[in-house]
C-alpha cells in the first residue's frame, strides 16, 4: 500500500515509468521496518509471542539465504534442510565438545556453522549442480535424506534417533527470548545485505542470467558452474546459521527434526508467497507466514490440521498469486501508474483522478511530454518509442 | 589472412547429416556472408563453431588456435560471439541488464562491484541509443518484440566487443528503416577490425554488405567469392531453386 | 549362501518397488511432472487396503480391485484439479504443488489412522516355503508374481494400443501431438491416474510387509526418487533395473556388513553414477542446445 501513495514522486520522470518504488520511499519503508523489528520484544514482552518471534527471524535469515541461491539462479533446492541440520549437529557438537559455556558464547558459533555449511556446500553442490531443473530438485532432497540418515546411523557422533541436548543459558525466565530474538535479527540484516549485494553486483547478473538461458549465459563467456557453486554456498552459509541459532533456542538436536522436510517446504512456500527471485520477497513471505504458521500450530495444537492448513494455503497462492506478493504489488501499482498517466493524457484540461492524489496534477502537466518521447532517439521509429507508453501490460508477451 | 577455418566437419542427428565435411575459411577483416537453402547447415555450422554444440569430427580452428569443441564460454573469451536466427536473449531481465551480461569483469574486486556504474555503463547506454532502444532501458527483455530482440542481442554482442562476430539472419523481423542504420553499424564496427560472418536470407542485405560471400549446399560448402560472382554463378542458383524456389529472391 | 538369499530377497522386492517406482517414472515421461505425491500416495493405498481387510475383511491382493480403480480416480482429480490450472513454468511449479498434495494427504491421513503404526496382517503374512536352504516368503513371491503381471499390463498398455501410441506421442512432442488431434489433457490426466493406481498396487503389497504409518511417504518418496534417478526419468525399463539393483544392494550390504549402511550405501551408488552419468543408467540425454 505504500507503493501506490508514491505516484507523483515517480510521475515527475517525464518519459520512463520506473519498475520500482522510488528511492526514497525503498529506504524510508525499510527503516520503518527495521525500527519496528528493533522496539517489537520491547512492544510485545510475551514470552510465547517473542518466541514466535524468534522463530520467524531464524526463518527469515534461512529464507533470505535460500533465495541467494534458488531464487537467483533459478534452481529450486528443496533439500536446504541439509544445511539447517548441519548448522544445528555443528553448533550442538561444538558446545558439547569443546566446552562451550550455554548462554552469549554459543552465538559465537553461529559464523562456524555457516562456515561448515558452506564448505559441507562445495562438494555437495558439485554434484547436484551438473544436473537442472526437475533432477536437480530431486537430487537436494535425496542429499538432505542421505545427511538424514547419516544423522541416525553416526550414532558415536550423534546419538543417532536419541538427539543431543544443549544445555539452556544462564538468562531463563521472562527474558529468556530477547538474546535469540537479537541475534536473529542482526542475522537477517546481514543476509538482507548479502542478497542486496549479489543483486547488484555484476556477479549477481551473472546468477541471473543463468536463471533466464543457462546455456545462452554460457555462450557469452560466463563461468556457470562456478557463479552457481559460489552462490550455493553463500545461500548454505545463512542456512546453517539459521540452524545453529535454532538448535540452542530449542536445546536438543533430533535427526528428523534437523534435516527435515517440512522445513524445506516452509522454506520454498515462504519465498514462492513473498516473491522468488525478489530482494524483498523472502522478507514479506517470513514476516507474514511464520507468525501465522506459528498462531495455527499453537491453535490447533495438532501437527495433521498444521499440515493441511499449509498445503492448502500453498496451493492457493501457487494459484491466486504465481508471482508472489512483492513483484504482484509492484505490478498493481505500475498499472495504477500508466491508468492515470493515460487519462491525463487523453484529457489534459481536467487532472484526472485528482482526488485520489494532489499532486497528480504535476504528471498531467508534464503528460504531453510522456507521450512522445522520442525526440532524443536518432533513427528510432516511433513505434519502438512508443511501447512503453502505450501500456506496460500489453509490453508482456 | 583466414581468421576462422573450419576443415571437414561433420556432424548428424540421428539419420540426418546437417553437416557432411563441410570446408571453409572465413577473412580476417572481412564482412564474410553466409547463404544457402534452408536446411544446408548454416546454423549447424554456427552452432559447431560457437561451442553450443559438438561436432562429429573435423576440426574448427580461430586464429589457428584449435576450438573444435570448446566450451561456449571458451570460445567467448577467445573473442568470437554469437547471436540466434530465434533470438536468445534473457526475458527477465531489463534491456539494460542484457547489456551487461556479456561484459564480464576479470577478477574477484571486479565482481563485487556494480554493473550500474562507470564507463561500461555509457558504452552500453550508446550501443542502446543507436538499437533505439534506450527508452526500453527498464523494461523487461521478454516484453520486446521480436524485431527488437534481435537488436539487443546484437547490441550486447556488440557491447562485449569479440573480434569475430557471428550473425544468424540479423536483419530477420527488424523494422526496414532500421536495416540501412545496421549495415551502417556493422561496417564501422568491421572498420575497426571485428570480423563478421552473416547468415541472411534477405539476398540485398547480404549482397549490399558482404565483402564476400560463401554459399552452402546440403552440408558442404558450394563456393565463394565476392557477391557479383555468386550472384552469376549458375550452381548457386541450382542450389537454391533444386530445393526451395521461395528462397532465391 | 547368506548373500545368494539376500539377492533372491532383494530381486522379490525389488519387483513391487519396481511398480511404485514405475508411476512415477511413467507420469514423468509424458507429462514432465514429479509427483512429489507418490510417497503418500502408496500409504494411501496401503490405508485403503488395510481398512477393508480389517474392517470388511476383504483380503488384501482381493482389495486391489477396489483400491487401484479409485485410486486411478483420484489420480485423474488431481490432474485436473492441481496439475491443469498451472499456466507457467509447469515443471517446477507441479513439483511443488505436488509436494503441497502431499503434504495435505499427509495430515489427512495421519488425522484419519492417527499416527499409531499398523500393519495389514492376513494369516498367510508369514508363510514360506524352500528350495534347498533358500526361503522364498509366500508374501514376497505373490507381490513378484503381480508386480510383473502389472507392470507388463502398462508395457502392453504402451506399447500395443491406440491409447499408448497417444500417450508415447505426448510424451515426445505435446505440441505436435495436439496438432494432430490427440486430447493431451486427458492423456496426462489418464496416466497420473494409472501411476497412482501402480502405486495403489505397490502400497498393498508395502502394507503387508511393512509396519507404517503416514510418516512412512518420505521414507518411500526418497526411495523412489533415488531410484527414478538411478534409471533415468521416464525409463519405465531403467526403474526396473535400479529397483531391483537398490534392493538387492542393500539386502548384500546388510548381511555383509551391517543393515543400518544398507541404504546408504546405495545412495553413495547412486551420487558416484550420477557424476559419470548425469541422466541416469537408461536416461535420455538433455535437450539439444537449440
Amino acid at each position: 500500500m505504500t507503493a501506490i501513495d508514491v505516484t507523483p514522486k515517480g510521475a515527475a520522470a517525464p518519459e520512463h515509468i520506473p519498475y520500482e518504488p522510488p528511492r526514497q520511499i525503498r529506504w524510508t519503508s525499510t527503516g520503518l521496518l527495521l525500527a519496528f523489528l528493533a522496539v517489537f520484544p520491547l512492544l510485545f514482552p510475551n514470552p510465547a509471542v517473542t518466541s514466535i518471534a524468534v522463530i520467524t527471524m531464524i526463518f527469515l535469515v534461512a529464507a533470505i539465504g535460500w533465495n541467494i541461491f534458488s531464487g537467483y539462479s533459478g534452481y529450486i533446492s528443496i533439500g536446504h534442510a541439509a544445511y539447517y541440520g548441519i548448522g544445528q549437529y555443528t553448533v550442538a557438537l561444538l558446545a558439547l565438545h569443546a566446552k562451550v559455556p550455554a548462554g552469549w558464547d554459543t552465538f559465537g558459533l553461529l559464523p562456524v556453522a555457516g562456515l561448515v555449511s558452506a564448505v559441507a556446500a562445495v562438494p555437495i553442490g558439485f554434484v547436484v549442480l551438473r544436473v537442472r531443473r526437475h533432477t536437480f530438485i530431486i537430487l537436494t532432497v535425496a542429499v538432505m535424506f542421505i545427511l538424514q540418515l547419516l544423522a541416525f546411523n553416526l550414532v558415536s557422533w550423534t546419538n543417532g534417533s536419541g538427539g543431543l541436548e544443549m544445555s539452556f543459558p544462564t538468562w531463563q525466565g521472562s527474558y529468556f527470548n530477547e538474546p535469540f530474538y537479537y541475534v536473529g535479527l542482526v542475522a537477517a540484516i546481514v543476509a538482507c545485505a548479502a542478497s542486496w549485494w549479489v543483486r547488484r553486483s555484476k556477479y549477481g547478473l551473472g546468477l541471473l542470467s543463468i536463471r533466464d538461458d543457462e546455456d545462452r549465459a554460457r555462450g557469452l563467456g560466463i563461468n556457470a558452474t562456478r557463479t552457481k557453486l559460489i552462490a550455493y554456498a553463500i545461500s548454505a552459509f545463512f542456512v546453517g546459521v539459521a540452524g545453529g541459532l535454532y538448535a540452542p533456542f530449542i536445546g536438543s538436536v533430533y535427526p528428523q527434526f534437523g534435516f527435515d522436510p517440512t522445513f524445506d517446504l516452509a522454506i520454498a512456500v515462504l519465498v514462492f508467497v513473498g516473491g522468488i527471485g525478489t530482494l524483498s520477497g523472502p522478507v514479506i513471505g517470513a514476516l507474514l507466514l511464520i507468525p501465522l504458521q506459528q498462531y495455527f500450530y499453537l491453535q490447533f495444537g495438532n501437527a495433521n490440521l498444521y499440515l493441511i492448513a499449509y498445503g492448502v494455503l500453498f496451493i492457493l497462492i501457487l494459484r491466486l498469486l504465481p508471482a508472489g506478493i512483492a513483484p504482484s504489488v509492484t505490478q498493481l501499482w505500475r498499472r495504477a501508474l500508466i491508468a492515470r498517466r493515460r487519462a491525463a493524457a487523453r484529457s489534459p484540461a481536467v487532472p484526472a483522478l485528482a482526488g485520489q492524489s494532489p499532486a497528480g496534477q504535476s504528471p498531467a502537466g508534464q503528460s504531453p511530454a510522456a507521450q512522445s518521447p522520442a525526440g532524443g532517439l536518432p533513427g528510432a521509429p516511433p513505434a519502438t518509442a512508443a511501447v512503453p507508453h502505450a501500456g506496460g501490460d500489453e509490453v508482456a508477451r | 589472412m583466414s581468421i576462422l577455418q573450419v576443415s571437414d566437419v561433420r556432424k548428424s542427428y540421428g539419420g540426418i547429416q546437417a553437416l557432411a565435411g563441410c570446408t571453409m575459411t572465413f577473412e580476417e577483416g572481412a564482412i564474410n556472408g553466409l547463404i544457402g537453402p534452408n536446411g544446408s547447415g548454416k546454423t549447424t555450422l554456427f552452432n559447431v563453431i560457437s561451442g553450443y554444440e559438438t561436432a562429429d569430427a573435423g576440426r574448427v580452428t580461430l586464429r589457428g588456435k584449435d576450438i573444435t569443441n570448446a566450451r561456449a564460454d571458451q570460445v567467448f573469451a577467445l573473442g568470437l560471439g554469437r547471436t540466434f536466427q530465434i533470438t536468445r536473449i534473457f526475458p527477465r531481465l531489463t534491456v539494460l541488464e542484457n547489456l551487461h551480461v556479456a561484459t564480464q569483469r576479470r577478477g574477484f574486486v571486479g565482481q563485487l562491484r556494480s554493473w550500474k556504474s562507470g564507463a561500461e555503463r555509457s558504452r552500453a547506454m550508446e550501443v542502446l541509443d543507436f538499437v533505439g532502444l534506450t527508452p526500453l532501458a527498464e523494461e523487461p527483455a521478454g516484453g520486446l518484440s521480436y524485431g527488437q530482440q534481435k537488436l539487443l542481442e546484437f547490441a550486447f554482442i556488440t557491447v562485449a566487443k569479440p573480434s569475430v562476430m557471428l550473425l544468424d539472419e540479423p536483419a530477420g523481423g527488424v523494422n526496414p528503416t532500421l536495416l540501412r542504420g545496421l549495415a551502417d553499424r556493422i561496417r564501422s564496427l568491421n572498420n575497426e577490425g571485428i570480423t563478421f560472418v552473416i547468415v541472411e536470407h534477405d539476398m540485398e542485405f547480404v549482397m549490399g554488405l558482404c565483402d564476400r560471400v560463401l554459399v552452402m549446399h546440403q552440408g558442404c560448402a558450394l563456393t565463394a567469392g565476392a557477391p557479383a560472382e555468386v550472384r552469376a554463378n549458375p550452381d548457386v542458383l541450382e542450389a537454391y531453386l533444386g530445393s526451395d524456389m521461395r528462397e532465391a529472391g | 549362501m547368506l548373500v545368494l538369499q539376500a539377492i533372491i530377497d532383494g530381486i522379490l522386492v525389488g519387483g513391487f518397488y519396481a511398480l511404485m517406482a514405475g508411476g512415477l517414472t511413467l507420469v514423468f515421461g509424458v507429462m514432465e511432472i514429479v509427483n512429489f505425491a507418490q510417497g503418500i500416495m502408496v500409504v494411501l493405498g496401503a490405508y485403503l487396503s488395510y481398512a477393508l481387510f480389517s474392517h470388511l475383511s476383504i483380503d488384501p491382493f482381493l482389495s486391489l480391485v477396489i483400491t487401484m480403480p479409485g485410486m486411478f480416480l483420484i489420480g485423474v482429480a488431481v490432474y485436473w484439479s492441481m496439475i491443469k490450472p498451472i499456466k507457467q513454468d509447469r515443471v517446477i511449479m507441479s513439483l511443488l504443488v505436488m509436494f503441497a498434495v502431499g503434504t495435505i494427504a499427509e495430515g489427512i491421513l495421519d488425522l484419519v489412522f492417527t499416527s499409531n503404526l499398523v500393519q495389514i496382517s492376513t494369516p498367510y503374512v508369514n508363510n514360506s516355503f524352500t528350495i534347498g536352504s533358500l526361503i522364498f516368503p509366500d508374501i514376497y513371491v505373490y507381490a513378484f508374481l503381480m508386480s510383473v503381471v502389472l507392470l507388463a499390463g502398462v508395457y502392453y498398455l504402451l506399447y500395443r494400443t491406440r491409447f499408448g501410441r497417444s500417450l508415447r506421442a505426448s510424451m515426445q512432442n505435446p505440441t505436435a501431438a495436439r496438432l494432430v488431434g490427440i486430447n493431451t489433457d486427458w492423456v496426462s490426466a489418464y496416466t497420473l491416474g494409472i501411476g497412482v493406481a501402480m502405486a495403489a498396487a505397490g502400497g498393498m503389497v508395502f502394507g503387508l510387509t511393512n509396519s507404517f504409518d503416514a510418516a512412512s511417504s518420505y521414507d518411500l518418496i526418497s526411495r523412489l526418487l533415488a531410484i527414478v534417478i538411478f534409471g533415468g526419468f521416464g525409463s519405465l525399463s531403467g526403474a526396473l533395473i535400479a529397483s531391483v539393483l537398490m534392493l538387492v544392494i542393500q539386502d548384500v550390504v546388510a548381511v555383509v556388513w551391517s543393515p543400518t549402511w544398507g541404504q546408504t550405501t546405495f545412495y553413495v551408488i547412486l551420487i558416484l553414477i550420477l557424476l559419470v552419468r548425469p541422466q541416469g543408467l537408461l536416461g535420455r540425454k538433455a535437450v539439444r542446445a537449440q
